[in-house]
């Protein structure tokens, strides 16, 4: 099983993960960026994390062979404050970066007017920049919320077939397909969606446009439920070309709209000085 | 202390030091360049050329979109001073050129140069590490910054660029000592380390030797490629006390011992 997860925040995550998820068949993943649990209080946080996300942690990965993208943008949560908000201003100049395949993530959270503000100058730096936009919907009222979110991105004129809306569940999934967007499902341990209740959202809404993540970050969270609802996708009848479609090719073919998507990128160097073994990554946690 | 000459000059934040590595040029970089290159490609670059050349301070803007634009590849050369680059490495390094010969301050070349590389992603950077022996007659030892924050990471790609001529020119000898264990430390290799032979120092030998004697101890493996600088020091070998370990009560110690030692022999076979 070949696995591309769309949606995992690495940065999180240790390196027993990336063992763990190349081992099962994790071979690329994009990491959007996002809120970090604690809050940031300025916008040089941002510009570390952003730097991060292009520098360390797709080094990280490629000692794991696994190939690291990202998605830049603020995240809804801390649009409401302004000591983060300028860093939009500075978006540009991290949106024009190689390994970036998306705008995001993106959204509500509580759907305030800096929320809003936020959201809608982001989808026009999407345009500018010709990229993809990943889109979080709301924890809380998230039927309402993915509803005016489907809004501002008709409104902002982002074609659907460019847009992921994330975290669905039974109650949002069949509006995000009515408006033709790309629709995302992340897979949790107990809350979001489980693997059983993934398998038959597929089954009733069939395989085309829609994408399966860990989502995994600082919370509890699994960086294995893409391979996990892989199998149960089996056990149900899936065929092996059916999960590889919904774990593979969906979402090579979302990112791969960004022009962006150079998979086996001859760039990470993972050669003879950067093995397991050798890797700076391994030693220099057990020695600095 | 082994070198009192070395360390008083390395107080003078000016100095050159003496080295024979030999660096990259214009032309190699743009011959290796122009055999790689696809019609539509050299004409991206061209314009992006020209653009930059009309206005310096447009490096910022084009520089991200060099990789999409000419190709990321390994760039085929024979020519060993582009050992490594990428095709990437290469365009950046022509526009860093048009930058300095667009007749900016030294200063403002070399404020230039820091921005590219602090807002550059991690393909952005090595290319401007490359790029600075290209730069150094304007430059002289301003972009230092760069090297050091370079060689304080631990991503092997960043700190295998840094380790080049203009390192070798610039680093004093403390920081170039630094440089080298750290390089044996992450895993970049000593053979693409620029001015090692001539810089290499009793110093640097007793930091290496304690280096190994450390592994050892742990009965770990030790980086055949330091043998390099020991060999031309054998009294730090007898110094850090590493052949008794091959008398150690420890069986692992005695045992990596055996190994490290056995990696000074096959690089004295190979060199006779």
């Amino acid at each position: 099983m070949r696995i591309f997860d769309p949606h995992i925040h690495m940065t999180s995550r240790t390196t027993d993960d990336y063992e763990a998820m190349y081992a099962a068949g994790v071979r690329a993943l994009v990491e959007p960026a996002f809120w970090l649990g604690q809050p940031r209080s300025n916008v040089g946080s941002f510009v570390d994390y952003f730097d991060s996300l292009l520098g360390w942690e797709p080094f990280r990965a490629a000692q794991f062979g696994i190939e690291h993208f990202c998605t830049i943008g603020l995240n809804p949560k801390e649009a409401n404050d302004p000591r983060c908000v300028e860093v939009l201003d500075l978006l540009p100049r991290f949106l024009a970066k190689d390994r970036v395949v998306a705008v995001g993530e993106l959204g509500y959270d509580s759907m305030t007017k800096e929320e809003d503000e936020a959201f809608s100058r982001q989808l026009e730096l999407a345009l500018e920049h010709d990229l993809p936009v990943l889109v979080h919907t709301p924890h809380r009222d998230k039927a309402a919320g993915t509803r005016r979110t489907l809004d501002v991105i008709k409104e902002a004129g982002v074609p659907a077939e460019r847009v992921i809306i994330d975290h669905l569940n039974e109650m949002t999934v069949a509006m995000v397909r009515d408006a033709g967007c790309w629709a995302a499902f992340s897979v949790y341990p107990d809350t979001k969606m489980d693997e059983h209740r993934m398998v038959r959202i597929l089954q009733e809404h069939g395989l085309e446009r829609m994408l399966v993540n860990s989502a995994a970050d600082w919370g509890r969270s699994d960086p294995l439920k893409t391979l996990k609802t892989g199998r149960a996708m089996l056990e149900a009848g899936f065929s092996d070309d059916d999960v590889d479609r919904v774990l593979w090719l969906n979402p090579v073919e979302f990112y791969a709209q960004s022009g962006r998507l150079t998979l086996e990128d001859e760039s990470i160097e993972t050669g003879a000085s950067a093995t397991f073994q050798g890797s700076s990554v391994l030693r220099g946690a057990r020695d600095n | 202390m082994s070198s009192p000459a070395s360390d008083s000059a390395s107080t003078s934040p000016s100095t050159t030091y003496p080295s024979t590595t030999t660096a990259p040029t214009e032309a190699g970089v743009a011959g290796a360049l122009e055999a790689v290159l696809s019609d539509q490609q050299a004409g991206w670059l061209a314009d992006a050329r020209a653009r930059v050349s009309a206005a310096p301070t447009q490096v910022g803007a084009v520089f991200p979109a060099v990789r999409r634009s000419c190709g990321a590849g390994l760039l085929p050369s024979p020519d060993a001073t582009l050992s490594g680059w990428t095709v990437d490495d290469a365009a950046r390094a022509l526009l860093l050129v048009d930058v300095a010969r667009a007749g900016l301050p030294p200063d403002d070349l070399a404020r230039e140069v820091q921005d590219l590389y602090r807002y550059g992603d991690a393909a952005e950077r090595r290319a401007v590490l490359r790029a600075l022996p290209l730069l150094d007659a304007v430059l002289g030892d301003r972009a230092l910054p760069v090297v050091t924050d370079a060689l304080r990471t631990n991503d092997t790609r960043i700190v295998g660029a840094a380790v080049g001529p203009y390192a070798a020119s610039h680093l004093d000898a403390d920081a170039f000592r630094q440089a080298v264990l750290k390089c044996v430390f992450v895993g970049v290799p000593l053979a693409s380390f620029s001015g090692l032979s001539e810089r290499a120092d009793a110093e640097l030998a007793r930091m290496l030797a304690d280096f190994a004697h450390e592994r050892i101890a742990a009965g770990r493996e030790v980086p055949a490629d330091i043998w390099l600088v020991l060999d031309r020091f054998p009294e730090a070998v007898e110094t850090a006390g590493l052949r008794e370990e091959l008398s150690s009560p420890v069986p692992e110690r005695r045992a990596a011992a055996q190994r490290a030692l056995a990696g000074h022999d096959a690089a004295v076979a190979q060199e006779g």
